[in-house]
């Protein structure tokens, strides 16, 4: 069963204004060097390995991420508040799999 | 000869541990508690977290416990089992449950056992829904219970331990002194005798579980109460229970009690 | 012992060595090898040299919010904050936070844009030890800004 990301977009903001956004995604962040304890067998690395942030369609912010990246990976970042719109999110993971999310603000 | 070496062995692993134990030190917390003790003045264990994990567990958002509560969400409102039936259905909204955890572990006399949340929920799904119960420490299961207690998250514990409580108080009573395992050591050891003094790095809480199921740094997930006792048990070299066993039930229930009064944080953040 | 015998044994051998061979080279694909794979500064003043064209950058404009001592080395929370005013014209291209000390030194790149308005971001990350995280700003002009912050690590409690 599908874990949903987290998003924090405010619903309102004023022309000009720099907002604050938030995303919390469920992830392992499985590193790669770890060894199942019973077979002793290395467990394949799988990651999210890109993160982004699109405003109408243009990116705002977007991130490469490593496996240092601690598990359910969480990103707080800001955009000025121009017009209404929507704010969309990718999570891109190793093998290419991409999980999706968005949240609408009104601009006044 | 091997009984020789083991008992070496034991003998200088608790040397280590007697030597780990005795290195005190008086930790001063410029920040005061914000939450109100409990009536025997232990404290929580957000009282001994650093500032960064507190403010991680202080955002309901950015917790990443809450990610299991979501699930937890999906499942209340979720039709499973052949009765046809959510919890909504007999339970309506989930804020209805406020005030239940607080009550939590709690002798039933439906089979005169005493019940942790996640049995109660087990029991509803099986009896009720007639749907397949969920394994304690699944996704499904820890999302139910931190939502079912998040709805009481800042209300005082208040369990039972009389009537038909207490003998169920009185075997976590005696599993909490027990010594066990190589290290030769009980709960009461690290959480009441050796509290706020240091075990390498770490600082001994009171270790109550107001928070649980937490979102454990370590795990980097969150996890239940029995998980961690599962952990200790292990750490002192004595072989673990079953989660959801009548053991460490029974040990919840004791533990529960000396937090009488102190709030639920669930799910909180810890280390 | 007969020739044919003393072939068989010399073809053994090589055997024996070819597959260790094989074997070496497996486990050096897994990053395993019998040397730990550690970051150093160097590595990772390198790290990061490649990702800012070559320039070393300059201190200053790039800060680094980390805990003195990290709670747990899994889950560390990590803000950077550059001076910037995040215009069109004078904006923080990249950023990227680097280990000294992790088994590899990359950690996370940020790509901003001027429609952030602000040139801060904050996630969480894993420490394996003691040391010092850095972060380097690469602007839109190409200049690079850096900062960095020592942190703690430590082994915690009776398991770890």
């Amino acid at each position: 069963m599908a874990k949903k990301p987290r998003i924090k977009v405010p619903k309102t903001a004023k022309s000009g204004e720099t907002i604050l956004i938030k995303t919390l995604m469920s992830h392992k962040m499985e590193t790669g060097v770890r060894k199942n304890k019973k077979t002793g067998k290395l467990i394949p690395r799988k990651i999210i390995n890109k993160f982004v942030c699109k405003f109408n369609g243009k990116e705002v912010m977007s991130a490469d991420l490593h496996p240092a990246v601690a598990a359910n990976p969480y990103f707080a970042f800001y955009a000025k508040a121009t017009e209404s719109g929507t704010f969309d999110f990718e999570w891109i993971e190793d093998g290419g799999k991409i999980i999706t999310a968005s949240g609408n603000i009104v601009v006044t | 000869m091997n009984i020789i070496k083991n008992i070496t062995r034991v003998t200088s692993l608790m040397g280590v541990a007697t030597l780990i134990l005795s290195y005190t030190t008086n930790v001063s917390h410029s920040e005061s508690n914000p939450n109100p003790q409990g009536a025997n003045k232990l404290k929580s264990g957000y009282h001994w977290a650093t500032a960064p994990t507190r403010a991680m567990q202080d955002d309901d958002f950015s917790n990443p416990a809450f990610l299991w509560v979501d699930i937890g969400s999906e499942q209340w409102t979720l039709k499973d089992g052949e009765a046809g039936k959510s919890c909504a259905s007999c339970h309506d909204g989930v804020e209805k449950m406020k005030g239940v955890a607080t009550t939590y572990p709690k002798y039933n006399a439906e089979d005169g056992k005493l019940r942790a949340i996640q049995h109660q929920i087990n029991n509803c799904r099986t009896q009720q829904m007639k749907a397949k119960p969920w394994k304690w420490e699944s996704d499904n299961m820890l999302g139910m219970a931190a939502l079912v207690k998040n709805q009481s998250k800042g209300m005082p514990i208040n369990v039972k331990v009389t009537g038909e409580a207490q003998p169920f108080y009185n075997k976590g009573k005696k599993s909490y002194m027990l010594r066990r395992g190589g290290l030769d050591m009980s709960c009461k050891n690290c959480h009441m005798d050796y509290t706020d003094t240091r075990i390498r790095a770490n600082i001994l809480s009171n270790g109550l579980g107001n928070g649980f199921p937490t979102y454990r740094l370590k795990w980097q997930k969150i996890g239940s109460l029995h998980r961690r006792f599962r952990g200790c048990n292990k750490n002192v070299r004595a072989t673990p229970f079953k989660s959801g066993s009548d053991v460490y039930t029974n040990l919840e229930l004791f533990l529960t009690a000396h937090a009488m009064g102190m709030e639920v944080e669930t799910p909180s953040v810890r280390n | 012992m007969s020739m044919d015998k003393i072939k068989t044994k010399i073809l053994d051998r090589r055997q024996i060595l070819k597959g260790v061979g094989l074997g070496a080279l497996a486990l050096a694909g897994t990053g395993l090898s019998s040397k730990t794979v550690q970051a150093t500064p160097d590595k990772a003043s390198e790290y990061l040299s490649k990702l800012t064209s070559g320039a070393a950058g300059t201190k200053g404009k790039v800060t680094v919010k980390l805990p003195e001592i990290a709670e747990n080395g899994r889950t560390v929370p990590i803000t950077v904050s550059v001076d910037s005013p995040m215009t069109e014209s004078d904006y923080v291209k990249s950023v990227h936070i680097v280990s000294e000390r992790n088994p590899q030194p990359e950690v996370i790149s940020f790509n901003l844009s001027p429609a952030m308005g602000k040139a801060e971001v904050s996630t969480r990350m894993r420490l394996g030890k003691t040391q010092k995280v850095r972060a380097a700003a690469v602007m839109n002009d190409g200049s690079v800004y850096t900062g960095d912050k020592e942190i703690k690590v430590t082994i915690g409690g009776c398991g770890g």
